[in-house]
């Protein structure tokens, strides 16, 4: 098994009548992906891609036992369908959605907050490109010819820097469990850590390849949390390395604007803390390759 | 999204933020006229552009007589103004905020951030007002005062007011800096800002809690939202090639070297100018091309990387998802016939379509080198940046 998603997963997608949820949720129903119905406010009732079409999250759960959503939901309304997914018991949920306000990101975490640990969703992105676990499922917007199934974990703030790594890999023949986009927002659902937490606990993954960029705490976190609790081996990359401090570099949350938040600050703390940094976006493949044929060697 | 300081303090005014007396000023006569207007003695004479540490750098003049303020404009107006925030290049005032003095007894500190870490709004004040807050945090941690606001239930009175005892303040001016707390809170939260920074906010003689300077920054994802700070953006404070850029709907970051690049996704794009400098070039730009790529906004991008008149190559790095390489082929082949591209193009495409995107490109009999791998492709763009450099020397 796979990190949370596999062929199993009960998917409904949020925004699902839309251009561009109707564009994504074909290619997943493609890939194999168990979608089970959408959500558009006013369109319940309806099939769409042969599929029903709810009103609600809950009424969509309620009938389809659906445990996890995929939102392709405007910005300004984004922030209340994850709240709304997570009110009615979704268990996991990926928000592709680019261009959210940070306000409204800090009132759904707060809003997540009022769960216990067993019933809380766990949220991926929003800004992500999405999480696939090759020959089971996927939710999201990537090119799916690039994943082979495999033993590395993959999580990755950037969607095509993930690509980049699955493509490098792919061409020497090393396979992923699981790829997951943490996205490129300031305010996010899942962190690196949290992420590192499910592929230490997936026995079906060997090792990791953590790609983080500047900006926020979340790379350190996890790196000062994988070498006191990992038993797998984890690779870094960290993007960023000549962008001007107090500039965005395109995603909302890369921006260098206190201490520690510099690509060559979060690369030091890598290294202290034992893990393997990938020295050039080029060199994923030859990383890995190194990191699991040690493995194997010991 | 930055705004000027009488932007900022016009905003905090409206949420009962108390400041000195003030007008605007575009010309000599406006600001000398200010004085009579504003009243008192003297004037402190600022020029209003996007940067912090303007009174190092000569932004700020104190006036004792409204010749000396015409002169002080005089001076000001038109010029680019040049802090250790603005790079070489400076920035151009074109207008000035005339104030009044105060009587100052205290200086402090006073900021509103989006804390990452807490994932909330944080408020840091500190006792030692006018060093910027690096300054403090580096000199003086200990005076560093930092409260967490819930969103769900936003600031309450009792953590004003613990961050007025806390800075060592009087009793009796404790009400007014609660009241000032809780406005820029209100203002912040209200107007979906990032940042907001008082420095100086002053106790005066007479116990009045007044903003001397004032600093904020807007979410730019919320603007849809905020029409009125949308009217705020002053772009004579941006960097040309940005404006352009952000014109068109393109994320573009200036930087200073002559490659210019044209690359999807932020994270990949981060990267390729982190690959360019390890293949010994320097990046021109930051451009994130964003997914469903047409030709027409493959040939706006390449029309935004040449307002820099320094790109000497073009490195094109396209990882297609929602992108398809073969659209992508025909923009660069567009752009090359219709914008007319009198440098280099480095090509390297991958992902969805990429066989039909490469023959494309082959087929098209225009002079475009290709690349398969990202290492290859920076290396080639370096390569060919340096041979351009080289046919220029000679």
């Amino acid at each position: 098994m796979a990190v949370l998603l596999n062929k199993d997963t009960k998917v409904i997608v949020q925004g699902f009548t839309g251009k561009i949820g109707s564009f994504h949720a074909e290619d997943m129903i493609r890939y194999g992906t168990k979608v089970v119905g959408g959500v558009t406010p006013s369109k319940g009732g309806q099939m769409h891609l042969d599929l029903p079409v709810f009103n609600t999250v809950r009424g969509a759960v309620e009938e389809t036992g659906a445990e996890a959503s995929i939102v392709f939901v405007p910005p300004p309304f984004a922030a209340d369908s994850i709240m709304e997914a997570a009110d009615a018991g979704i268990k996991f949920c990926v928000c592709i959605t680019d261009g959210i306000p940070a306000q409204d990101m800090m009132r759904v975490k707060r809003y997540m907050r009022r769960y216990r640990a067993a019933d809380k969703m766990r949220l991926f992105g929003p800004n992500c490109a999405g999480m696939i676990s090759p020959d089971e499922g996927f939710m999201g917007i990537m090119p799916t010819n690039i994943y082979k199934k495999g033993r590395i974990g993959v999580v990755a703030r950037s969607g095509t820097l993930s690509y980049e790594a699955a493509a490098q890999m792919l061409a020497k023949g090393i396979g992923i469990s699981t790829s997951i986009g943490i996205g490129g927002d300031p305010i996010n659902g899942s962190s690196f850590k949290d992420c590192l937490e499910l592929f230490e606990a997936d026995p079906e993954t060997d090792a990791v390849v953590m790609i983080g960029e500047i900006g926020g705490p979340q790379e350190a976190e996890a790196a000062r949390w994988a070498q006191e609790h990992m038993s797998k081996p984890v690779c870094a990359y960290i993007a960023g390395a000549s962008a001007p401090k107090g500039k965005k570099m395109g995603h909302a949350g890369a921006i260098v604007s206190t201490e520690g938040e510099s690509a060559a600050e979060k690369i030091e703390i890598m290294k202290a803390c034992g893990l393997a940094v990938v020295p050039h976006p080029s060199a994923f493949g030859e990383v890995v390759e190194e990191m699991i044929g040690h493995r194997k060697a010991a | 999204m930055d705004i000027h300081e009488y932007q900022a303090k016009e905003l905090l005014a409206r949420h009962g933020v108390s400041l000195p007396r003030g007008g605007l000023a575009y010309s000599p006569e406006q600001a000398a006229y200010r004085t009579s207007e504003i009243g008192g003695e003297r004037w402190a004479v600022k020029a209003q552009i996007h940067s912090g540490a303007r009174g190092k750098a000569g932004g700020v003049k104190l006036c004792g007589s409204d010749k000396e303020v015409k002169a002080a404009a005089e001076e000001m107006l038109g010029k680019r103004l040049v802090t250790h925030q603005t790079g070489p290049e400076g920035k151009l005032v074109n207008r000035l905020y005339i104030e009044e003095t105060v009587d100052i007894a205290q200086e402090l500190y006073l900021g509103f951030v989006l804390d990452r870490k807490a994932e909330r709004i944080m408020i840091i004040a500190s006792s030692s007002g006018g060093m910027e807050v690096e300054e403090i945090a580096d000199k003086e941690p200990e005076s560093l005062i930092k409260t967490v606001v819930d969103p769900g239930h936003g600031l309450q009175d009792f953590q004003a007011r613990e961050i007025a005892y806390n800075l060592g303040l009087e009793y009796k001016v404790v009400g007014r800096m609660v009241d000032t707390i809780l406005g820029c809170y209100r203002a912040f939260r209200d107007h979906d800002a990032s940042m907001l920074e008082i420095n100086p906010l002053v106790v005066t003689g007479s116990g009045n809690v007044m903003a001397l300077d004032a600093k904020m920054s807007f979410d730019e994802n919320a603007l849809f939202r905020r029409q009125e700070i949308s009217e705020l953006r002053d772009k004579s404070q941006e960097d040309p090639r940005e404006t352009f850029a952000s014109d068109r709907g393109l994320s573009y970051v200036g930087l200073t070297g002559e490659i210019g690049c044209i690359i999807n996704g932020a994270g990949l794009a981060m990267a390729t100018l982190d690959m360019i400098k390890i293949a010994g070039g320097e990046p021109a730009n930051f451009l994130d091309i964003g997914g469903g790529a047409s030709p027409e906004r493959v040939a706006k991008s390449f029309r935004a990387v040449l307002q820099d008149d320094n790109v000497k190559v073009i490195f094109v790095n396209i990882f297609a998802g929602i992108n398809r390489c073969d659209w992508v082929a025909e923009g660069v082949i567009r752009a090359k016939r219709e914008v007319g591209v009198p440098v280099p193009i480095v090509v390297r495409l991958a992902g969805t379509n990429v066989e039909k995107g490469r023959q494309i490109l082959a087929d098209s009999g225009e002079d475009i080198i290709v690349a398969e791998t990202l290492k290859e492709g920076a290396e080639k763009a370096v390569a060919a940046w340096k041979e351009a450099t080289a046919s220029r020397a000679a």
